[in-house]
């Protein structure tokens, strides 16, 4: 494949785009599917047929409002309609080159205003099978430049002046991440990407690969030229099996245009990737405990160091990198490091993608640049808590990050901001929660989410999880003391200072959090056996406790 | 060519100390008579890091570090025994005791057992923490083996010993979180169990803290696999 050869395929696709009047995009994303815009997508091909006008229907992936699906976006007049479902295809047909259909516009301006999408700029605009479309949207330019025109260096230094960071939650610089497995001697070296999203209320990374796998496998096949890396490896869970087939085909596609395999487009570089399938669980997004689960081997996590960027995959050095870091590569080599650093905080450079979820008014997939007031996410984007609501936290980071009240809603969304307050970026998970949560509960939610997903290797947090879990129970229930509570508190501090890897090290941060924002709710469930939220047993007999996201 | 020997001078608990370039600081530290508790380090083994008795503190560094799989560095100041750290090894003291049926009183290992030992030389001196009390079924399908997972504390001291020395790999960890268990198939049934009789024959004692595979509670086995375990 050379420059010319790409751009004979963009030529083409623009060729063939131009020949339809109008373009129907119907989301195919998973949240979409769940309300069968597979059968929406049969009847309007049907429709368009019959009305004989020249409109193109196809699938993409996540369009981002995903609360409003199934959702059709209208091209070239950007009409998107929400709820859409069969008995509305031929009246959407009907309306091209006519008045829109009033009643399914979503009219969100409000809730795409604020966001900057890079990771996502082909969500919901190309058919996630057809790398052609990809490749119509500037796709693998950004990998034929770096292995026409440049040295492995030159690229990782354009990713370091990017200033882009980890988007798996731990914020580590990814230009100094690939410096040092390009330095790390082997003759073999890996990179892999870590799709094995576990949070509870996330679904960034899904959406990315179901949306654009082409962008990853590009981000891949760079990082792989940039530290030297032959074999690839994308670890995913199988809970995700649309996003493991549109890989699959992604793959495929990239193989027969020369992207992938041996001598990638007539360089002597080679480079090829295979799936590997998480078997549900969650430590094996901690990345010693993924590369164990590729090996073969039970899925735990070991003692760092030795890090994975000198001692990985087989004993090789090996790249780890999250779906999301990898997808915001092409565009920075495409655009150029400045383009890239412009955006952003001053330590927290591009954008990041998030999972709203919870009580908001609009649920979906969210792209903003570093550095938006969560205010602005969850007030302007989310349209805030529905009903009448008042909200009460959002919590951010799955179960190793925390709860952020009202008085914090105006810090800017950075690794640092978010980790000064006792939550973390993490994944891009982001709950929204009204006065009807109860904080205790919450808490005990995530524990108990921590104590299932303990793998049992090391003992503070396989035992320590499960007598926290006990303890917000006891708590939950109006059975606890204070001396409970001082209980939680130092079990707390030693599972997290000497727990083995990430998930017991963070696992008593929801605890810590709400501690830290909610005592009262905890001094009330203790000392008056009172629940304001309602939901927990100590509050009265009618109530039920429910988990607040069960 | 000149080889330069790798070699490295650190302080423990104060104390100068010297090490090869390989070692680990748990080593360095008995070489030089500072006691560290372990439970699932066995000389001999590849470590795991997972009991976190051998937590210690690195100087410049918030972390806790597991001495067993901690290298030592030129220059490194270590300390291995502190109010916080002496803390935190009773709470993981006494975490394992609540997680299993451990009842000194009734227990063949009673006055034999790495875990009562360490609660003792640790202070532990009762447990404030509820204890679980979960019900496992023992194995005796072996004629020669009983296993107890209701004293197992998950070590794999057997599960590292049966595959790296012995080289036949009869066990390993089944399940996760609370509910891991040590597996192999129903002991009478697995040949290689059965097989790996002289596997456990060659076994010590010292390999199994709290001695949850015993054939102590069988009158009939010899005398090698009362003391033995595997």
């Amino acid at each position: 494949m050379t420059s010319e050869e790409l751009l004979q395929i963009v030529e083409t696709a623009k060729t063939e785009t131009a020949s339809f009047d109008y373009q129907v995009n119907v989301c195919m994303g998973t949240g979409c599917l769940s309300q069968h815009s597979d059968k929406l997508k049969g009847a309007l091909t049907k429709a368009a047929a019959e009305s004989g006008k020249k409109c193109h229907v196809r699938q993409t992936g996540c369009m981002g409002l995903c609360a409003a699906g199934p959702l059709v976006l209208v091209e070239p007049a950007e009409l998107l309609y929400g709820n859409v479902c069969e008995a509305d295809a031929d009246e959407v047909v009907a309306s091209l080159g006519a008045k829109p259909v009033a009643r399914l516009e979503t009219h969100l301006e409000r809730y795409f205003q604020g966001q900057q999408h890079i990771v996502l700029e082909n969500s919901g605009h190309i058919d996630p099978e057809k790398i052609d479309e990809y490749i119509a949207r500037d796709g693998y330019q950004a990998l034929l430049k770096v292995l026409n025109e440049m040295a492995p260096l030159e690229v990782i230094e354009q990713i370091s002046a990017s200033g882009l960071r980890g988007r798996g939650g731990g914020g580590y610089p990814t230009g100094l991440k690939w410096g040092t497995v390009a330095k790390s001697f082997g003759a073999q070296k890996y990179v892999i990407c870590n799709a094995d999203e576990g949070d509870p209320g996330a679904f960034m990374d899904r959406s990315v690969l179901e949306s654009d796998p082409q962008r990853v496998i590009e981000g891949m096949a760079i990082a792989a030229f940039a530290v030297g890396a032959s074999k690839g490896y994308v670890y995913i869970r199988a809970e995700y099996p649309l996003a493991i087939s549109r890989l699959t085909i992604a793959l495929r596609e990239a193989r027969r245009r020369g992207f992938l395999g041996s001598n990638l487009c007539g360089t002597n570089f080679s480079f090829d990737i295979e799936i590997r399938l998480g078997a549900g669980a969650f430590v094996c997004g901690e990345e010693t405990a993924l590369i164990a689960s590729i090996e073969g081997l039970r899925g735990q996590p070991r003692p760092r160091p030795p890090y994975p960027a000198m001692s990985g995959l087989f004993s090789a050095p090996t790249l780890i990198n999250n779906v999301e870091t990898f997808a915001n590569v092409p565009p920075i080599l495409r655009k150029g490091a400045p383009w890239y650093a412009a955006i952003g905080t001053e330590k927290s450079k591009g954008t990041k993608v998030f999972a709203l979820t919870g009580k908001t008014t609009h649920t979906g997939l969210i792209e903003v640049p570093m550095g938006m007031s969560l205010r602005t996410i969850v007030f302007d984007i989310g349209g805030g808590v529905p009903d009448g609501g008042k909200f009460k936290a959002v919590q951010t980071g799955g179960p190793s990050g925390g709860c952020i009240p009202e008085e914090y809603l105006d810090l800017p969304v950075s690794y640092e901001a978010l980790i000064g307050v006792g939550s973390m970026m993490g994944s891009g998970g982001m709950i929204v929660m009204d006065d009807t949560s109860c904080m205790v509960n919450v808490a005990r939610f995530f524990m108990e989410f921590c104590m299932t997903e303990s793998c049992g290797k090391c003992v503070p947090c396989r035992v320590g999880t499960v007598q926290m879990f006990k303890l917000l129970s006891k708590i939950c229930d109006g059975n606890a003391t204070l001396e409970d509570l001082d209980l939680l508190v130092d079990l707390c501090d030693v599972v997290g200072k000497t727990s083995l890897c990430g998930l017991g090290m963070t696992a008593p941060n929801p605890v810590l959090s709400t501690l830290r924002y909610f005592k009262h709710e905890y001094m009330e469930h203790i000392e008056g056996k009172h629940c304001r939220a309602g939901v927990c047993a100590c509050n009265s007999k009618e109530h039920s406790a429910v988990g607040v996201m069960a | 060519m000149k080889t330069i020997a790798d070699v490295k001078t650190l302080v423990i608990d104060g104390i100068d100390v010297s090490a090869r370039g390989d070692q680990t600081v748990l080593e360095v530290a008995r070489e030089n008579n500072i006691s560290i508790p372990t439970l699932c380090h066995l000389d001999g083994l590849s470590d795991v890091g997972a009991c976190r008795l051998c937590v210690v503190e690195l100087k410049n560094s918030t972390k806790l570090l597991p001495a067993c799989v901690l290298k030592v560095e030129e220059g490194m100041e270590v300390t291995t025994n502190s109010e916080r750290l002496r803390h935190y090894r009773r709470t993981i003291l006494e975490l394992l005791f609540t997680e299993r049926n451990h009842v000194c009183s009734v227990c063949v290992a009673n006055g034999n057992c790495e875990l009562q030992a360490l609660a003792q030389s640790q202070g532990l001196t009762h447990v404030s923490l509820p204890y679980l009390n979960p019900k496992l079924k023992v194995d005796a399908s072996h004629e020669s083996f009983v296993l107890d997972p209701n004293r197992c504390i998950l070590c794999t001291r057997c599960v590292r010993v049966c595959a790296e020395i012995e080289g036949a790999h009869v066990w390993d960890i089944m399940g996760r979180g609370v509910d891991s268990m040590p597996i192999s198939t129903s002991l009478g049934e697995n040949p290689t169990a059965r097989g790996a009789g002289s596997a456990c024959r060659s076994a010590r004692p010292a390999l199994f803290p709290t001695k949850a595979t015993s054939g102590a509670t069988i009158p009939s086995i010899p005398k090698w696999s009362r003391i033995s375990t595997c």
